[in-house]
């Protein structure tokens, strides 16, 4: 028997990986990668609530399609960034882009 | 008997969905990393199949799939050069990094089984779609508009960012 709680904690357990890598990469596109992870947890969490709280209503399931729709956005232009980045410094490890200090 | 078999569904995507976190986390080749975020997408698409969201486990396999890991996996292949191998390696942060999202599971773990949620015997309906889409012309109608053009700047903006820039020397 699956329960809401079994859902959530794969969820959890899908969060914290994508946290572990994202704080711990050094390439940037690695860090994405990890971020498009995070995100994917915060959908199952969307869609297992809407399953078990609300069956009969999708407000669950359209917050999880404009993530959706923000995270390609995110991915492309993060792309684009660390693409026009390595043209100009040829590297695309975050410890090397540090000329953005205060 | 269908309960059974929706347990099973659920424990193999859940090991797939996690092992192949895992790799994209631990593999030391980016494009390796890459190919394991689709397969975690995938695993995904099927958790959402066992809560019978059947429209956004179709979305999920066709942008993630589908359109993320291509653009990822070009992204790769422009941006690498020399030898693949070392191109996934961890920082100095590792330690930091392992003891807060341990320390972060744990957290959320230890609140999920203190809660009690309500939860609603109510079945789903055979369509999901039909309620989807009411929703979003309806109650959500501004939020879709917006995100549309949210997707319409992030493409044009990615274009004039990625776009190659002439040297002016």
């Amino acid at each position: 028997m699956i329960t809401l709680t079994h859902y959530l904690i794969l969820s959890a357990i899908l969060f914290c990986i994508g946290l572990f890598g994202a704080l711990s990469k050094k390439n940037a596109v690695a860090i994405l990668l990890c971020i498009e992870l995070m995100l994917n947890a915060v959908n199952i969490n969307l869609v297992a609530f809407s399953r078990y709280l609300t069956p009969a209503e999708f407000d669950g399931h359209v917050f999880a399609i404009f993530i959706i729709v923000v995270a390609a956005a995110e991915v492309a232009l993060a792309l684009a960034i660390i693409i026009a980045i390595f043209r100009q410094r040829n590297t695309s490890v975050v410890a090397n882009l540090h000329w953005l200090k205060w | 008997m269908s309960e059974l078999v929706l347990t099973i569904a659920f424990y193999i995507l859940a090991l797939l969905t996690i092992s192949s976190a895992l790799g994209v986390v631990f593999c030391r080749n980016i494009v390796h990393s890459a190919l394991c975020l689709v397969v975690t997408f995938i695993g995904v698409a099927g958790i959402y199949f066992t809560l019978q969201a059947d429209y956004l486990a179709l979305t999920q396999i066709l942008v993630y799939g589908g359109a993320v890991s291509v653009l990822i996996v070009f992204a790769v292949m422009l941006i690498q050069r020399g030898t693949i191998k070392q191109t996934n390696l961890f920082s100095r942060h590792i330690i930091t990094a392992g003891v807060i999202a341990i320390a972060m599971l744990i957290v959320i773990v230890r609140i999920l089984l203190l809660q009690q949620w309500t939860l609603s015997t109510r079945s789903v309906p055979e369509e999901t779609i039909t309620g989807i889409a009411k929703l979003m012309l309806t109650r959500y109608a501004i939020s879709f508009e917006i995100t549309a053009v949210l997707l319409l700047v992030a493409m044009i903006a990615a274009i004039v960012i990625g776009k190659e820039v002439k040297e002016s020397k």
